[in-house]
Parts: C-alpha cells; sequence; structure tokens
C-alpha cells in the first residue's frame, strides 16, 4: 500500500505539472530573460568570433579543466579515412594530427611535419616529420605512415572511403582508385623514415589546407594493418597522434577525450578533459547548457533551435562566425520555363535576401549575390548584381517570355527538403515570386533521401540546396558546376567555364589564378543556373570562461587552444 | 496447451517472415539510398560501395540473402556507423529500451490501476473527478508534449532531475513518467469502468450482505475480476511503450533502441532497419503470445487451445 501511496502522490505532481507548464507558458519566456540580462553587461561585444581568444589581462586557469561539449549524435566512423562528416570531424581533429594543422588565423602551419619544401613548379612537395611526432603507443610517426593511409584509401578493395576523391590532387591518386591504376604510380613516397615526398597531378594552390583534411591523417601501420576493427571502439588499437586521445566512447552516448601527455606540442595543451555527449535533441541540448551540463551549444557540432535565436541574440549571448558555404536555389535548367536565361535571372534578382536572413533564419547570415562565400573572396560582399531589385526583374521576365514565346509564366514548382527553415524560407520565396513575378509557385517538401533522388534524377524545377566549403579555396564552390552530374544538379554546363578552371590549375601566380578563377565566376553568374540566397555562419552559445576555442570558417572545431577560466 | 502454444509459434514466425518481405520490399522501393549524401559520390566510388554491400546483386539474390540472415539472426553490418554490427548496435542499445520500457509499464500499470480503483470507489465524488481529470490529461498530451513539460518543470525549474541522458536511477524517473502518461490514463479509464461494473455485480453485493469489509470486498473480490481488461491490454501497452520510446529516447538523449531504429530509417541503413525492425517484431508477438498466456491464468474460465481460444 506505500508504494501505492508513492504513486499516487508522483502521479499527483506530474499533474500539478502539467497544470503549471500550461499555465506558466507566457510567464517562461519573460522569466528567461531576466535571468538571461543579468550576465551581458559586460558581454556587449560577445557576438564576435574573436571574442574566445581575446585574453583580457590575467585570467586564473580553472582547476578543473573539464569541457562539456554536445556533438548530437553518434560518429559514423573513427577511422580518418572512412570518415566524411563533421561529427566524425569533431573528434578526429583532436585525436589525430596532419601534416598541418589550420591555426587560429585559419592558416594552414606545420603540425607534424616540421617544415617542407615546395618544388619551382608548385608539383612536389617535400616534408619533414617532427623527429619528436610519437603514437600514443611510443611509436614514432614516419613518413611510411602517411603513405600507407594515404594509399589504403586509394585502395580500391577498401570500401567506405567515400572521401578518396578528396587525394585526387595527388599525382596517380584518381586512377588508382577508379581505373585500375597501379598503387605504386601514386605520387607519394616515404623517401626516407622522416622525409615525405608528395607528387601533385598538378600545380595546387591549397594544397597545404588539404594536408590538414582529416582524409590526409596517417594511421599506425603497425596497429591498424590486419585489424580491421581498430577503429570501432576506444582502446589500445585505437593509436593517436594528436593533442587528445581517445578515452572512451559509448556509442550513442558519449565520446571522451583526455589530453595527450606524449604529444609533441603538449605545452600549448590546457585542457585536461573533453566530454562530448550525443544529445540529438536541440531544444534539450539547449536546456543542458542553461543548466549548466554544458560548457558549449551550437555550431559546428550541432544547432540552436531556431525560435531560440531571437531571444539569444538580443540578450547579446550568441556568438557568429562567418562560414564558407553557400546556401543557393538551382533552377533546373534543362527544364521550361528555367531553360531561358533571362527566366533565371528574374528570379534571382525577385528574392528579398535581407528580408530572409531577418526575418527567417536570423543568424546574420550574409545575403549571397554571388558564387564564392565572401568569407574566401572579399568582392563577394558587393555580388553581381543588387538584392531584391525587381524592377530588373521584371524585365528579365518580360525579355524571357518573349524569347520563349509565352504570354505569362507556367505554374512553378519549389522543392526543399523537410526542415523548419527551409520550409519558413521556401514559403516567403513562394510569396516573393508570386508577387514580383506573378508567377503561380508550388511547393513541395521531401524527406532527405527523398529529396536528393528526385535532384539527381532532374525531377524539379527549382530545389534548394547549400554547399559548405572543404578547404579555403574558391575552386571549392566552382568546381562543383565544372560538369553535369555529381553535386551539379542545374545540368548546367559552359564550355568557357570549363576550360577557365582547367587554366587556374596551371597558373602558379596567385594574382594571375584568381583573375581566371573570377572570369569563371562572372561567366556563371552570368548564366546564372543558381539563386545564390545567403553565406553560412556558425552560431553557438558558450560560457564566458570558455576561452580559446577555435571555430574554422570551414565548420571544425579545434580544442587545441583552448582553456578555462576561474567562473 | 502445448499444442496451443506451438500453433502460436507457428504463427508467429509466419508473421515475422511477412514482417520481413514486407519490409524489405518496402525499404528497397522508398527513393534514395544508403549512400546518398548531399556530397555526391564520384560514381567509381559509388559503385565500389554498392558492390562492397551487396546493392549490385539482383533483388531476388538480395531478398533471400536477407531472409536466410534475418532467421539466423545475422543482420551484417552497418552501412552508416562504418564496420559497427548489427547486432552489436542492438545489443547496446536494448538495455537502455528495456530498463526504460519495464520502469514506465510497471507505473503505467500501478499508478493506473490504482487511479481507476479511487474513482471507481469513489464514484461521482472528488476522488473520481481528480482521477478521470488526470486520465484525460494524460490521453490528451502527446507524450512529447508530456516530456518537454517534464523536463522544464522538473529538471529546470525545480532542478531536481536531470534534464537528459541515462546514467543513474534519477536520469529514468522523467523519461519513464513521460512515456507511461499514455497508456497510464487509458488504463486508469479501463480500471474504472470495469471496476463499476464489477462492483455492481450481485456477488459483490452479497459478500457485503455477509457483513465482508469493504476494503476485503474491493481489493479481493472486486479487483481479481475488474483486471481482467486491463491484463489483456498489456499487448497493446508493450507496443505502445515501444513505439513511443522512439520520440522520447530522443527527446532525453537515451543511447536505446528506439532512437537507433528511426535514425536508420532517415539514414536508409538497410541491415539496421531489418535487423531492428525483426528485432521489435518478435519482441512484441512473444509478448502479445506471453499475455494470452497469462490471461489463462488469471482467469480460469478461459481455456487455452479450446474453441476459440485461438483469436
Amino acid at each position: 500500500m506505500a508504494g501505492k501511496k508513492w504513486l499516487f502522490l508522483l502521479t499527483c505532481l506530474l499533474t500539478l505539472g502539467v497544470f503549471l507548464a500550461a499555465c506558466s507558458g507566457g510567464e517562461e519566456t519573460s522569466s528567461d530573460d531576466g535571468a538571461d540580462t543579468e550576465a551581458p553587461a559586460e558581454s556587449e561585444d560577445t557576438g564576435e568570433a574573436e571574442e574566445t581568444d581575446s585574453a583580457e589581462g590575467e585570467e586564473a586557469l580553472a582547476a578543473d579543466q573539464t569541457f562539456d561539449i554536445n556533438i548530437k549524435s553518434e560518429p559514423p566512423s573513427l577511422n580518418p579515412g572512412t570518415a566524411t562528416d563533421t561529427t566524425s570531424a569533431a573528434v578526429l581533429d583532436q585525436v589525430f594530427e596532419g601534416l598541418m594543422r589550420i591555426n587560429q588565423d585559419g592558416e594552414p602551419e606545420e603540425a607534424m611535419a616540421e617544415s617542407y619544401e615546395v618544388s619551382e613548379d608548385l608539383m612536389t612537395y617535400t616534408f619533414h616529420i617532427r623527429e619528436d611526432a610519437v603514437w600514443s603507443n611510443g611509436d614514432p610517426v614516419t613518413a611510411e605512415n602517411f603513405e600507407y593511409a594515404w594509399k589504403w584509401v586509394l585502395n580500391p578493395d577498401n570500401a567506405d572511403t567515400d572521401y578518396a576523391y578528396q587525394l585526387y590532387v595527388i599525382k596517380g591518386a584518381q586512377a588508382a582508385k577508379e581505373e585500375g591504376g597501379s598503387l605504386d604510380e601514386v605520387g607519394v613516397t616515404a623517401v626516407d623514415e622522416k622525409t615525405l615526398e608528395v607528387t601533385l597531378a598538378q600545380p595546387t594552390p591549397y594544397f597545404l589546407d588539404l594536408t590538414a583534411f582529416y582524409t590526409y591523417y596517417p594511421v599506425n601501420q603497425n596497429v591498424v594493418e590486419g585489424t580491421d576493427d581498430w577503429a570501432l571502439d576506444a582502446g589500445e588499437n585505437y593509436v593517436t597522434n594528436g593533442p587528445f586521445l581517445l578515452d572512451s566512447w559509448a556509442h550513442q552516448d558519449q565520446v571522451v577525450l583526455k589530453k595527450n601527455p606524449d604529444y609533441w606540442d603538449a605545452e600549448t595543451v590546457t585542457l585536461e578533459t573533453i566530454n562530448m555527449y550525443m544529445i540529438d535533441d536541440e531544444n534539450t541540448a539547449l536546456e543542458m547548457y542553461n543548466g549548466g551540463e554544458l560548457d558549449w551549444a551550437g555550431s559546428p557540432t550541432d544547432s540552436l533551435p531556431l525560435a531560440s535565436i531571437p531571444a539569444l541574440k538580443e540578450d547579446g549571448s550568441l556568438n557568429i562566425a562567418p562560414l564558407a558555404g553557400l546556401y543557393y536555389y538551382a533552377f533546373n535548367t534543362e527544364k521550361e520555363p528555367f531553360n531561358n536565361v533571362n527566366i533565371r535571372k528574374a528570379f534571382a534578382l525577385a528574392i528579398n535576401r535581407a528580408g530572409i536572413v531577418e526575418n527567417i533564419t536570423q543568424s546574420e547570415q550574409q545575403p549571397a549575390m554571388a558564387l564564392v562565400p565572401s568569407s574566401i573572396w572579399e568582392e563577394s560582399n558587393e555580388g553581381y548584381f543588387a538584392d531584391n531589385d525587381i524592377e530588373t526583374a521584371k524585365e528579365y521576365l518580360e525579355t524571357g517570355l518573349e524569347e520563349m514565346g509565352l504570354e505569362e509564366l507556367p505554374a512553378v514548382e519549389l522543392s526543399y527538403n523537410t526542415s523548419e527553415a527551409h520550409a519558413a524560407i521556401a514559403q516567403a520565396i513562394q510569396d516573393m515570386w508570386r508577387e514580383n513575378l506573378g508567377v503561380e509557385v508550388t511547393l513541395r517538401n521531401e524527406e532527405w533521401n527523398v529529396y536528393l533522388d528526385s535532384m539527381g534524377s532532374g525531377d524539379f524545377h527549382v530545389g534548394r540546396m547549400g554547399w559548405l566549403g572543404d578547404f579555403n579555396d574558391a575552386i571549392n564552390f566552382l568546381e562543383i558546376f565544372r560538369a553535369k552530374g555529381g553535386n551539379n544538379y542545374t545540368n548546367w554546363e559552359d564550355a568557357e567555364y570549363q576550360d577557365l578552371l582547367e587554366q587556374s590549375r596551371t597558373a602558379t601566380d596567385e594574382a594571375e589564378r584568381k583573375v581566371i578563377l573570377r572570369q569563371a565566376e562572372a561567366i556563371f553568374m552570368e548564366d546564372m543556373p543558381i539563386a545564390p540566397i545567403y553565406f553560412y555562419t556558425s552560431a553557438w552559445l558558450n560560457k564566458d570562461y570558455v576561452k580559446g576555442v577555435e571555430v574554422s570558417g570551414l565548420g571544425g572545431v579545434q580544442f587545441k587552444w583552448g582553456y578555462l577560466t576561474e567562473e | 496447451m502445448i499444442t496451443y502454444i506451438v500453433k502460436r509459434l507457428g504463427y508467429i514466425i509466419l508473421s515475422l517472415y511477412f514482417i520481413i518481405t514486407i519490409t524489405f520490399f518496402l525499404m528497397h522501393a522508398a527513393p534514395g539510398g544508403p549512400f546518398a549524401s548531399e556530397r555526391a559520390l564520384t560514381p567509381a566510388i559509388e559503385e565500389q560501395m554498392n558492390e562492397a554491400y551487396g546493392l549490385n546483386d539482383p533483388i531476388l539474390v538480395q531478398y533471400v540473402d536477407y531472409l536466410v540472415n534475418a532467421f539466423t539472426f545475422d543482420f551484417g553490418p552497418s552501412f552508416k556507423y562504418v564496420g559497427q554490427e548489427v547486432n552489436d548496435i542492438i545489443i547496446r542499445g536494448l538495455p537502455y529500451s528495456l530498463v526504460l520500457g519495464l520502469e514506465s509499464m510497471f507505473i503505467a500499470l500501478a499508478a493506473g490501476v490504482l487511479l481507476g480503483v479511487i474513482a471507481a470507489v469513489k464514484h461521482n465524488k472528488f476522488g473520481d473527478y481528480t482521477a478521470m481529470i488526470i486520465a484525460v490529461l494524460g490521453i490528451s498530451v502527446p507524450s512529447f508534449i508530456m516530456a518537454a513539460g517534464l523536463q522544464y518543470i522538473f529538471a529546470i525549474q525545480m532542478q531536481v532531475l536531470p534534464i537528459a541522458r541515462f546514467t543513474s536511477f534519477a536520469h529514468t524517473i522523467l523519461p519513464a513518467i513521460a512515456l507511461a502518461s499514455t497508456p497510464l490514463a487509458f488504463i486508469a479509464r479501463l480500471m474504472r469502468s470495469s471496476m463499476l461494473d464489477v462492483l455492481s455485480m450481485d456477488y459483490i453485493k452479497t459478500a457485503k450482505a455477509k457483513g465482508i469489509g469493504q476494503r476485503v470486498v474491493t481489493y479481493r473480490h472486486g479487483l481479481r475480476n475488474a483486471i481482467l481488461p486491463v491484463i489483456s491490454y498489456i499487448g497493446p501497452l508493450i507496443a505502445s511503450i515501444l513505439t513511443g520510446s522512439f520520440v522520447i529516447e530522443k527527446i532525453f538523449g537515451i543511447p536505446g533502441l528506439g532512437n537507433e531504429f528511426v535514425v536508420s530509417v532517415t539514414n536508409r541503413d538497410y541491415t539496421v532497419i531489418m535487423g531492428t525492425t525483426v528485432f521489435y517484431s518478435v519482441l512484441l508477438l512473444v509478448s502479445i503470445l506471453i499475455v494470452d498466456l497469462i490471461y489463462g491464468f488469471v482467469d480460469p474460465r478461459i481455456k487455452l487451445g479450446a474453441k476459440g481460444g485461438n483469436g
């Protein structure tokens, strides 16, 4: 009977709770505001990314250097050769290290490589690996480790190496992976234990950036060879060379990283423990942050609930940093009416990007009137046309209709994949097109996999897409549209454009190369196979005592330089 | 009795066969494949991956392979989590879901029955109204809203229980209550009407007339008969708790099987979809069988295996 009474009490509490929840709906927000406005007095300027690294005078380090963050889901692979996603990267970038590491200024700096030389023709790189670089099991990091890891990815017998194409700038790499070429022909050789020579297929100005990417990380051949499941769990087989060690991995639950005492630059590393939780629900994660269980919420390993952003921005606690990424609408250039360039232009110009960014996404995304993000090319701040230029749009529409011999536009369909934000943007744009161009727009929402299928098979008029840069170079964006297929859903192709991209590959002078690439972008924007909408930003919250955690312009995060101060 | 169980087991295998077949073909009919991603693979690499995972075989070959594997409970490796075996995924997710499921079943049954009895005994009095308000709330408030409400009150405002994750007993309380709320309410209503029926029966009146105390009459004579509908509800209850756990596990960040199941469908992770589906089906089918058997024990009037007993 006692148990039942207890349960009854519990049930009563529960009911009371529901009532309270229902009644306090309005109050909830105001009390939250009250709680949060205490803090921001001195953090008016927290909206800046640099905030975290500015050391404001003498700050006492916290005794407990344990950092808690949410990475949203189970990392699909902690083998650098088979990983392809940001969650895995968030772990890999801490536990492994490539020849280079992207530093706090976003530039590649020497990491496993102590120094390197580049040949005159920019085709051959010689890396000298640090004498004091060791694996977590005490083995020295050697040039062979790199050669082995890269060739393992390029070996056609190894499936799951989705990102093998990241290595295709190396001579013979694509041939080995896709055309039955020999792995011995691949341009990577360990000259001696500490010297790695890499021959490229063509001059690649961003090659050093690439060597900091996880597909280029080394693995310890002694451990990995013959142990296929070495990367499935934390343990003695999971041997790494980065600033942190994989201490434990409770699948779907939590990853724990510990400082690596044998790391060559261990002096720089302050954080002792990093707990990475896998909380799928954004609202729950935000509540955990508010409750002090997390030190960080939002980008780049998770996102903040859209509805919470205005209030967070208001109280100044939201951090925002530009991200090299473009949110855009792809036109199907093989389907009427988007096979007409003037119609495409009309649609692109009749979008009020500033309105979308201010009212829907609200994380200070930048209206995009160009293909290459402004964080890579400053010129993109201006873009190739004016935002929300309805007058010109109407002119284009008229010309387009005339060319097509039409009186008015047929109904068009706007596709997007399931997400609150995509839906809101699509509805807004539907409205803008209806009002500005007088066209009937229907919306089509599909689940992600289904959506990719429709887009890939050309079953769409206009569809939303996004692209985040893998490395900090314009070519990463221009290349998508080089040929039909792949990530180019627009079915747009242009000989001159292809020619310019080809020319850029052999250009050895950086300024000259940029001119060529700018020309290519101009051609692209003149033909307008896509309507750029905005350049992405990363938006996150961090506790005031979190310092030095680096969020890169490519959406990566690094804890090497992170530390916690006394609260 | 034995023949009855054998027959039921036969039905279970048959049902499983249909479930597997239908899921297999539905899964392959769904647009998009396991390797679809925002970053399209080069055709050659995609081809190599399809080859490695046997997706290039004719669909019938895949189906037969699949059927054989499913009946030997070998589901192969996940497509998404490189190298992880589906069986390992099920085994590591199961304990969480099991604890959560059992705890919420206990809450639903205990509190539901108690509320129902109180409502019936205090018919048309304050106790009745209170119990029924709770029941109506439980039925009409979806479990995910309940979850958010519980988190808000007990974790954020009162800070007595953790918001999310699943590492101690305290962590299990909120998700279990959220998951139990709907079946709890349903059981309370079921129990109330069934108890009212029983209490108005002649034998209860006789017992009372003989001078047996109210409490004894209610609990010893009434409850035993009134609880029968609740027992037959345990089958659907298990189903409801299994399906409810998908959402609850996501909200509370519990690394359980329900979460895994939902994620696998979005990922088109074929092997995990099949593994979890088969697993859930077996669980459900077997638990329904067990409930039917228990029913026979509680009410001796029902003879299993007799005519009409296999319905």
